[in-house]
């Protein structure tokens, strides 16, 4: 089991833009460098990648949430 | 009336730069903010605060209703926008005048007219105020293209009349490319807008930022010189200065003073920014956009002239006439601004706001820092990532480069990243310091590996 961390403290996303498909949904294979979110941070968007590849588990933070640096934003299982 | 309660509907530097003026001038000041914004430097300096909704921008300093409605319930008989977020906005202008409350800045006709590209446009050429030379109407054959561009001069900018947004731009050097692109441009008109007409505007290569800052009170109009605004990444500023030191003193004075004559012509009131493109190889300027708010960069301009900007705007708002004839205003040395960006330099400028700690401060003759950090304040991620700006002023130009450098090694701001690495590594750079860069400098300096970690 692996935690995707934020790399930047910023605001959350799980979308693309209200109303697109969530990134990922539990279940979903990931490859290493797949998009699982999008922080918002200073008025700029990052990509957040999953580092290893695995199947989704499930969103730790919330659509829209408030994170700091270093905080769990997914799980990616074996 | 003059102003004797001030709502600052804006955050950050300039929220902190916008009480000083006021307290100055003895006025009562009524911070807004979010609720992140609740423990920021603005809100502990001010003699009150209120709360004008949520986090997001959108549902605070954006919201024109919950503004209007905060200076009501705060009885500020002012607004002062700051820059951004409604400083340009005529519907926020007209919402304050239909309450009765005197916005700092130009009326929202003037917004609305200065606002618009080609009204602007018009207004400037009307002042006497060079443009860039363009066709004056549609062309639509290749014929009419190369004579209007003979009488441009190349290097030419192809666009689709009934284009906007850069669509389809193309650049020709020569007569010959003309003769190659105009066909292709008329055909991709004609596939994008269903119009093949073409707009030809003169090209200028590698041209410099210049800007020249107006003060008016509806009757009177004076300049306090130009600025030097073309190290830009991304087109954002980076690095201002004032004056322009590439501008010989007949091109300074024709450049000052078509500016006054376009803030008369509109009966400018407050403080204005003309935006030119320069052409270093022609000396030639041209008018590109009139801004109707006070700017990031106005401290250059401050330091040159000794004139307090934020006061005098408030000023004039408050129905005052201007204190100052064009023949008072002189400028003296040179001085350079450097924006402190919560950014990573060395990792694409990503955004790294934090809790800002071991902050320390230059002091000294000719240096100033306009900011809003304290140590233990946690830098909310939600807005810009401007953080301060170092202002040097020195007796020329080399002086204040050599000061910048001072300065910046004397400044601390633990906790977080910034961009101080970059603006040492510009202070330190022969271009820089030959003042041989233009608005397309920067980022090729960049990308070619310019800024070493070691800085």
């Amino acid at each position: 089991m692996a935690q995707v961390l934020s790399p930047v403290p910023g605001t959350f996303y799980t979308q693309a833009a209200p109303g697109e498909p969530l990134f990922k949904k539990p279940g979903d294979p990931v490859a290493e460098g797949d998009i699982i979110g999008l922080i918002e941070v200073m008025k700029t968007f990052i990509d957040v990648k999953a580092e290893t590849s695995g199947t989704f588990k499930g969103y730790l933070a919330e659509d829209g949430a408030a994170i700091s640096a270093g905080e769990p934003l997914a799980e990616i299982g074996a | 009336m003059p102003i004797e309660r001030l709502l600052i509907a804006n955050r950050g530097e300039i929220a902190v730069r916008i009480i000083r003026a006021a307290k100055a001038m003895g006025i009562h000041t009524i911070q807004a903010h979010s609720e992140a914004d609740a423990d920021m430097l603005a809100v502990r300096m001010a003699d009150e605060s209120i709360c004008i909704g949520p986090a997001p921008a959108a549902q605070s300093y954006l919201n024109v209703d919950a503004v209007v409605a905060a200076a009501k319930a705060s009885r500020a008989d002012a607004v002062h926008p700051g820059y951004g977020f409604m400083a340009e906005n005529a519907g926020f202008v007209r919402a304050l005048d239909a309450a009765g409350i005197t916005f700092v800045g130009p009326s929202a006709d003037t917004i609305d007219r200065m606002g618009d590209k080609v009204a602007a446009r018009q207004a400037a050429e009307a002042a006497g105020v060079p443009v860039v030379p363009g066709s004056k109407g549609r062309l639509d054959t290749v014929e009419d293209a190369v004579n209007v561009a003979a009488t441009l001069g190349y290097p030419v900018m192809i666009k689709a009349a009934a284009g906007g947004g850069g669509k389809g731009i193309r650049i020709a050097q020569t007569e010959e490319e003309l003769r190659k692109m105009a066909p292709q441009a008329q055909a991709e008109a004609k596939a994008a807008f269903g119009d093949g007409g073409l707009y030809l505007e003169r090209a200028i290569n590698a041209p410099r930022h210049i800007e020249v800052q107006i003060m008016g009170d509806g009757t009177d109009a004076v300049h306090y010189f130009e600025r030097e605004c073309s190290m830009q990444r991304r087109r954002q500023k980076v690095w201002e200065e004032a004056g322009a030191a590439c501008l010989d003193e007949k091109t300074r004075a024709h450049l000052c003073d078509t500016a006054v004559a376009l803030a008369k012509a509109v009966n400018y009131v407050g403080a204005g920014t003309l935006e030119y493109l320069y052409d270093s190889n022609t000396g030639e300027f041209f008018f590109i956009e009139m801004n109707t708010r006070i700017q990031v960069e106005h401290p250059v301009t401050e330091m040159l002239t000794g004139t307090d900007l934020v006061q005098e705007m408030i000023h004039v708002a408050g129905g005052g006439k201007l204190r100052q004839k064009q023949h008072d205003i002189t400028r003296a040395g040179h001085a350079i601004e450097v924006r402190l960006n919560a950014e990573d330099p060395m990792m694409q400028f990503l955004p790294f706001p934090g809790q800002v700690s071991g902050l320390r401060i230059p002091e000294g003759e000719g240096i100033r820092f306009d900011h809003f950090l304290y140590d233990g304040y946690q830098v909310p991620p939600f807005y810009d990532s401007l953080l301060g700006k170092l202002i040097v002023h020195g007796k020329d130009r080399e002086a204040a480069i050599a000061l910048m450098i001072t300065a910046l090694e004397g400044l601390e701001i633990g906790g977080l990243k910034t961009t101080k690495a970059l603006h040492l590594a510009l202070a330190c750079d022969a271009s820089v310091q030959a003042d041989d860069f233009h608005t397309q400098w920067l980022e090729p300096w960049l990308a070619a590996g310019n800024l070493k970690p070691t800085h």
